[in-house]
């Protein structure tokens, strides 16, 4: 989780991708070209909801995308900076290892899925399933989050700057999710929990890296109960 | 995996390009499905001439214009038929109970697919870019559309299993998912009388809201009825003649997208379906809820 202060060097060239004449794998392709410690910056235009776009980056590179991208973008990130400036379809940054991906509109379903690090940004509302197995991930949400986000959320911070739908945090782990808003429920073994000042400060870190002024003492955490950690004999009749 | 995509128009000037855009709506789903496709088409006069009625029907016994003369015998009145790929569309000026009669009693083995005064459904198996111009869907018209492109799951890929499946007056559904307690509601709806023309899934579903709306429902009070009753996944596209619904179930793992502007409300299984459409930049863009109905009126 040391990404929060990662430097992002500043690129000197850029190099313009057009997705109506030049493919998604022609462009992942000069992608992974890059040589290693290429800072390079890439502007892609014309996404026009195509899947796939800039993902398995490996290299500490900015893409920045001019419009709404479809499944996966900038899934599997490893240190490079990815902008998309329009809506992301399912599974935004899924896997995501390191680096920074920033939707400045909304994401579907399943975004930062699995994610083991990095910062996801959404500056709008997340779908469904946020953050579900979320491995170290910090993810910042501008708007709402949907139903069974962070279900079976192991490691990792997960901002909610609005509301959450039903079944937040179900079969939660050790990750720590912070709502300002209301939760629709919370799901299984998910409980509200004190915001001691270390909560606080770290509430204050991932706004402030999300680019965000909210006012952190305004979040509740939620985070395990740890109930279900352990076998249970009381449980046995449920089995 | 299946595609679904649906356009409902609100200004009339765009009337004219319904099918044209249709078309870019229903070849991008092409890669959620390419056993089947599918259109239901609203309005156009080609296919539903004013005053007229008209039954589709795949699977016919009979090329086209034996089966519009043997209808004709049947129905004692002009009929006028049109080969659109796998699909037989019968008009005729009478009232569309007497024509689907005629069309039944003259083709035996033959399949109805819909029956109305301004919904028109093709369909058929195959790739939906060929079927789409077996359809000559660029070249259609009208207020209101909905296609499906299928990857079979719950039955075979057969012409009588591709959606949309029409199964009341005007009514059309379009599935992506897969509902898993639909045997046991078809057998209840056979009890009760209703027929069914396939072992799919999604015509149960059909099925259940022709009879809701019958009973004097409204859309939206069949998709919350549809709801409760019905387990399993679906985003689902329902369209009546004046209406135009989208409805998830409560997981909503089934994608769906909708995007709206003055001209238009389009849904689609994934937002790249919606590029080609004039103002999608400016639209108004959001997924549906769980289990909550969005209904547009015309």
């Amino acid at each position: 989780m040391g990404t929060l202060t990662q430097e992002i060097p500043a690129p000197t060239v850029t190099t313009d991708v057009d997705l109506t004449t030049t493919s998604v794998r022609e462009l992942n392709a000069a992608l992974h070209a890059e040589p290693e410690g290429s800072t390079a910056a890439y502007r892609v235009v014309h996404p026009a909801g195509r899947h796939a776009v800039a993902v398995g980056l490996d290299r500490p590179v900015t893409v920045t995308v001019e419009g709404h991208v479809g499944y996966y973008a900038a899934g599997m990130n490893q240190h490079a900076t990815v902008e998309v400036h329009g809506n992301a379809g399912v599974g935004v940054a899924e896997n995501m290892m390191s680096g920074r991906v920033h939707v400045h509109g909304d994401a579907s379903q399943s975004a930062g899925a699995t994610a083991h690090g990095g910062l996801l940004v959404v500056d709008g509302n997340a779908a469904a399933r946020c953050g579900i197995s979320m491995k170290g991930v910090d993810i910042v949400v501008g708007g709402n989050v949907g139903h069974m986000s962070g279900f079976m959320a192991q490691a990792g911070r997960m901002v909610v700057c609005g509301d959450a739908g039903d079944a937040l945090g179900d079969s939660i782990y050790e990750a720590r999710i912070y709502v300002q808003g209301t939760v629709a429920s919370l799901g299984a073994d998910c409980v509200a929990k004190e915001m001691r000042p270390e909560h606080l400060a770290e509430v204050t870190d991932l706004l402030a890296a999300a680019g965000r002024d909210d006012d952190p003492a305004a979040f509740t955490r939620y985070g395990s109960a740890r109930t279900l950690y352990n076998f249970h004999v009381d449980n046995a009749s449920a089995y | 995996m299946c595609g679904i995509a649906g356009l409902h128009l609100r200004d009339a000037a765009l009337q004219p390009h319904l099918g044209a855009l249709l078309q870019t709506m229903l070849c991008q789903a092409a890669e959620r499905g390419t056993d089947a496709a599918g259109v239901g088409l609203y309005g156009d006069p080609g296919l539903n001439p004013a005053g007229q009625a008209t039954v589709c029907t795949i699977e016919s016994p009979l090329v086209a214009t034996e089966a519009a003369a043997a209808v004709e015998r049947a129905l004692g009145q002009p009929v006028r038929s049109r080969a659109s790929g796998q699909t037989t569309v019968f008009t005729a000026a009478v009232a569309a109970d007497l024509l689907e009669a005629a069309v039944r009693a003259a083709l035996p083995g033959a399949v109805v697919t819909s029956r109305g005064a301004n919904l028109s459904v093709l369909k058929g198996t195959g790739h939906p870019d060929e079927l789409a111009t077996t359809f000559r869907l660029a070249d259609a018209t009208g207020y209101q559309g909905v296609a499906h492109t299928r990857m079979a799951t719950e039955s075979a890929v057969t012409s009588t299993g591709s959606h949309p499946y029409s199964v009341g007056p005007d009514q059309c559904m379009v599935h992506n998912g897969s509902f898993s307690n639909h045997a046991t509601i078809r057998r209840e709806l056979k009890a009760e009388g209703v027929e069914f023309d396939s072992e799919n899934d999604t015509e149960v579903g059909a099925r259940f809201v022709a009879q809701q709306l019958a009973g004097g429902a409204d859309v939206e009070k069949a998709l919350r009825l549809l709801c409760e009753r019905f387990d399993g996944f679906y985003t689902l596209l329902v369209a009546t003649e004046n209406s135009f619904a989208v409805v998830r179930d409560a997981i909503a793992c089934k994608p769906a997208v909708v995007a709206e502007t003055d001209q238009w409300v389009a849904m689609a299984s994934e937002y790249r379906y919606l590029t080609g459409l004039p103002g999608v930049e400016n639209a108004r863009i959001f997924e549906p809820e769980p289990e909550v109905v969005y209904a547009w009126e015309r």
